[in-house]
């Protein structure tokens, strides 16, 4: 009996815990940003290169991802709701493109603008011979949130959001471990390269 | 910032070091040493390479003594982890000496800790898909670990938020279904991936290794295992995680 009174309470301190990370805004389909709304379907033989594009096209074919069988309603988000600043600080371009634009044969494509939860979001991308060969972010949210103490944690927070790598503003992947040549069209290859 | 990509033990490592005040050159040489040290790893316990200490210890040409004094440690490891998953975690997936399940994490928990060490605490390490957080990327925000979906290339299945964290995947999107259940010879194909989250590369990557070997049935041993987490895909694409995340 005791046994079970502790595992109540232990329940409660969890649900406690969890409804202290519900995002204030839930992420759906309309609120990604829409990295490339152009660009039609990928060279097979290409993926390597365009695999920001895959997910971004992919998240919006999947529209939202989270699981539906075993939810929880803990999908945390420290950063919350934030005032969007908005800056240009991310406008210049990164890669091999940072000549973009001033080449022929290269091709710049622009993102619809997008609200995320981190504030308004626009991408370009530039694609040179069929390869993503520079980033760019002009309208980025400058500010994440400041004050949730949970930040100074060591406490891993999972999402499970609708999710494409490019608007999930993620520093890395975690996944089963690829091969040299599986690397080539990883989403990790792109973020090195992207080095945003 | 600091990037670099290393191909070493038939896989890629990415470096990414941050260093707020610190100088960029500092960073590249901490990078590069830490990349050497991954190297001598790989010379010592690949099981590619047939004339490595471990291949040779494999094989009974040498003795345990005979081998770097890391090997021990690794093996005594292994032989935690075996006993804590029930053996699904083996260093001897059928039958033939191969601790790579570990291998990976570890060299990556080291370099971690040798850029830590050094003077460069923000930085994450990625060999092949297991994650060493440390520090921060910038001030005021969390390191952002994107868990790639195993059944839908190119998209993500979670993210996973943390400061000072390790991040392993076992899964078979990449290499098929490589993993195989000890105690049933077969290959493990219950959970297309699982990724464990915890304060160790190592014990993560042995216990992703482990619990993808267990299938449906880590979910409870996961939630024993102090300090450690699970986030898992399903053959079915349904998914689960355990209670602390």
């Amino acid at each position: 009996m005791r046994r079970a009174i502790l595992a109540v309470l232990a329940t409660a301190v969890g649900l406690v815990l969890l409804l202290s990370f519900k995002p204030h805004e839930v992420t759906s389909l309309a609120e990604r940003p829409a990295a490339v709304t152009e660009g039609g379907d990928a060279d097979d033989g290409d993926r390597a290169q365009n695999g920001a594009q895959n997910g971004a096209q992919n998240g919006a074919q999947n529209g939202v991802q989270g699981d539906g069988q075993d939810d929880r309603e803990d999908d945390g988000d420290r950063f919350g709701e934030g005032s969007p600043d908005t800056s240009g600080s991310g406008s210049a371009w990164t890669g091999q493109g940072a000549a973009a634009g001033a080449t022929s044969g290269e091709k710049t494509v622009t993102g619809d603008p997008a609200d995320t939860r981190w504030g308004p979001v626009q991408v370009q991308i530039v694609i040179s011979g069929g390869r993503l060969a520079g980033i760019k972010v002009p309208v980025a949210p400058a500010n994440n949130r400041r004050d949730i103490a949970i930040n100074t944690e060591a406490l891993p927070i999972l999402n499970e959001e609708a999710l494409s790598a490019r608007s999930a503003q993620i520093d890395t992947v975690s996944g089963a471990t690829y091969t040299s040549e599986g690397y080539i069209r990883s989403l990790q290859s792109a973020l090195d390269k992207a080095g945003l | 910032m600091t990037r670099h990509v290393e191909h070493v033990m038939g896989t890629v490592f990415s470096f990414d070091v941050r260093h707020r005040g610190g100088r960029h050159d500092d960073a590249e040489t901490y990078v590069a040493e830490a990349v050497a040290w991954l190297h001598h790893v790989d010379a010592v316990f690949s099981t590619y390479k047939p004339d490595s200490p471990v291949s040779r210890l494999g094989r009974g040409e040498i003795a345990l003594a005979d081998c770097p004094p890391e090997v021990a440690g690794i093996l005594r490891m292994c032989a935690s982890v075996t006993d804590r998953s029930r053996g699904y975690f083996t260093a001897y997936p059928g039958g033939r000496l191969d601790p790579s399940g570990i291998v990976k994490g570890w060299a990556v928990e080291r370099a971690s800790a040798m850029l830590r060490d050094a003077g460069a605490p923000d930085h994450c390490v990625n060999g092949g898909g297991d994650v060493r957080l440390s520090g921060a990327p910038d001030p005021g925000r969390s390191w952002r670990v994107g868990i790639a979906h195993p059944l839908r290339p190119g998209d993500l299945a979670a993210v996973v938020t943390g400061d000072d964290l390790a991040v392993a995947t076992s899964g078979t999107a990449e290499r098929g279904a490589h993993v195989i259940d000890p105690h049933t010879g077969r290959p493990a194909a219950e959970l297309a991936s699982v990724t464990v989250i915890g304060p160790d590369l190592a014990l993560a990557d042995a216990y992703a290794t482990g619990a993808l070997a267990m299938g449906g049935a880590a979910r409870e041993w996961v939630e024993e295992l102090d300090g450690y987490e699970a986030f898992a895909v399903t053959a079915t694409g349904t998914t689960w995680r355990t209670s602390g995340l």
